[in-house]
């Protein structure tokens, strides 16, 4: 019985161990990005790959998740919004949901699972196959070819297909509206665009910003630190999903947090 | 402890006695394996040498640690007459310019094409070539390892030996001064490896370069080889030409060549 709780002891303090280093590497490898974006050489033409790759190619998945998202949340509100008679305040709701929590964090999840998983499973191959080494052997800095234009990509793209994911879920929100009722499409936007303040969006657009950081910097981290052949591919991409989707939540229970005590 | 090494022919069979690489009691260990335990070998200009020894015996570690890519724990590395231990990542990077690397499995680059693979290098490091001169260099680079036709190929569309070749095309787009060779014959059938062999004596002619190629393949060894240095135990054990080695006392040496 002793010799269990020992061990349980021990690998709690081995799971801890680990997880301290990754959180204390990946800050170094996270201030390793700040010096070399500044310098020059600039991956420009990488850099738009990677925004056409991160940003256009998930345009889809985005698509049909704000769509349902907006839908679901208008479906599912009704019912208890009606109980008060509040029924018209649906798409104030809907959109203010949207906008400050729901499209954010879901598109920032999705893009996590797409996005990270796929930086990292790709970075990772180029790891074990030496092509990283390759790089570096050629005199090119590695880093700021792969590491620096995926960052910077994930950085501008995530807000941007949030806010995107924020007008397909006010549209979703209207047809959800609209299976029970009929509410002319004008009066609908009208009363969306009445309820939304500035500061509903630019806290929520702010920390958009982090997400996308984050969910690069973490795939990209764990595609570089991949060893030990094409078994630590997939776990590098399944880990990279992990703790990006973890990070998504630290980072918006901090930001909710921030914008209660600011806004 | 360290063993004694076993000297079988001084390093003057070169083609010329000035060194080009000279590593001086180099170490290196992964937590408690010590893989190099103090390797001191030189490369003179223009020569072909072949390091030989087991899996696992830190053959490749030691030509990584030659281009910075393993930081050695202890020792000097002079490349050019410069201890690139003491040097930062600029100065190594200019270094880095004047050697080619061929790994073992090629490591091109998957998402690119043959000809992306070769102009993403010299495209980075001959920034004033125009891009029809970057073309043309392409085209010849492709040409002097006998695969122009597959210019548009991405690297999954090629074979094992196809590989090789481009990946020494990348090599020499800049025209190193250095070649150095990590298992160039290695899961090549017995045809292939004999042409990448020839190739290599071929490059080293035409661009006068002075190589390292590690090997497990004995006839690519006695076919490019001008002098071989053995590893064992993380030391040179052994170092002569084919013929010296292959006659060699020790036992040990000589069952390399049966």
């Amino acid at each position: 019985m002793n010799n269990i709780v020992i061990a349980k002891k021990e690998s709690i303090i081995i799971y801890l161990k680990e997880t301290f280093n990754d959180v204390g590497n990946i800050t170094l490898f996270s201030i390793r990005f700040f010096k070399e974006v500044i310098r020059s050489p600039y991956e420009i033409k990488e850099f738009i790959k990677q925004c056409y790759v991160i940003g256009y190619k998930s345009l889809p998945l985005v698509t049909i998740t704000g769509f349902i998202m907006g839908l679901v949340l208008t479906l599912q509100s009704r019912p208890t919004l009606a109980k008060f008679g509040a029924e018209s305040w649906l798409p104030s709701m809907v959109a203010l949901s949207l906008i400050r929590e729901i499209a954010p964090v879901i598109t920032a999840l999705i893009c996590a699972g797409k996005v990270s998983s796929g930086i990292g499973a790709e970075l990772g191959s180029m790891k074990v196959t030496e092509q990283i080494d390759a790089m570096e052997v050629s005199a090119i800095n590695p880093y700021k070819y792969l590491v620096v234009t995926r960052v910077l990509a994930t950085t501008l793209m995530i807000p941007l297909l949030v806010i995107y994911a924020d007008g397909i879920g006010i549209i979703g929100g209207y047809v959800g509206i609209n299976i029970h009722s009929d509410v002319n499409l004008y009066r609908y936007l009208s009363q969306v665009l009445e309820s939304i303040t500035f500061l509903d969006i630019f806290p929520a657009t702010l920390k958009t910003f982090f997400f996308g950081f984050f969910i690069g910097m973490i795939g990209c981290y764990k595609g570089f630190n991949a060893v030990n052949g094409t078994e630590s591919v997939g776990k590098a991409a399944n880990s990279a999903v992990v703790t990006a989707s973890l990070t998504i939540f630290i980072i918006d229970m901090l930001a909710v947090q921030i914008t209660d005590l600011f806004f | 402890m360290i063993q004694e090494k076993t000297i079988i022919a001084p390093a003057h069979i070169s083609k010329t006695n000035t060194p080009v690489i000279e590593i001086k009691e180099l170490y290196k260990s992964f937590g408690n394996n010590e893989v190099l335990k103090g390797v001191t070998f030189s490369v003179n200009k223009g020569e072909n040498l072949v390091v030989l020894g087991k899996s696992g015996s830190g053959k490749s570690i030691a030509i990584k640690c030659l281009v910075g890519l393993v930081v050695a724990d202890k020792g000097e590395i002079n490349v050019f007459g410069t201890d690139i231990t003491k040097i930062d990542t600029n100065e190594l990077n200019e270094i880095r310019v004047r050697i080619g690397f061929l790994f073992q499995n090629a490591a091109l680059y998957d998402s690119m094409s043959v000809r992306e693979n070769l102009g993403f290098t010299l495209k980075r490091h001959a920034k004033d070539l125009s891009a029809e001169e970057v073309e043309n260099q392409i085209k010849e680079v492709l040409e002097s390892v006998g695969l122009s036709e597959v210019i548009d190929k991405m690297p999954s569309e090629l074979s094992g030996g196809m590989r090789k070749r481009i990946g020494l095309a990348r090599t020499l787009i800049l025209k190193p001064e250095i070649v150095l060779y990590d298992e160039p014959t290695t899961g090549l059938d017995t045809i292939t490896s004999r042409e990448i062999s020839e190739l290599l004596l071929e490059i080293q002619k035409k661009n006068k370069t002075s190589s390292i190629i590690i090997t497990h393949d004995m006839a690519c060894a006695k076919h490019t080889a001008d002098r071989l240095v053995i590893l064992k135990d993380g030391v040179i054990h052994a170092e002569g030409t084919y013929k010296e080695l292959e006659k060699s006392d020790d036992e040990w040496v000589r069952s390399f060549f049966i």
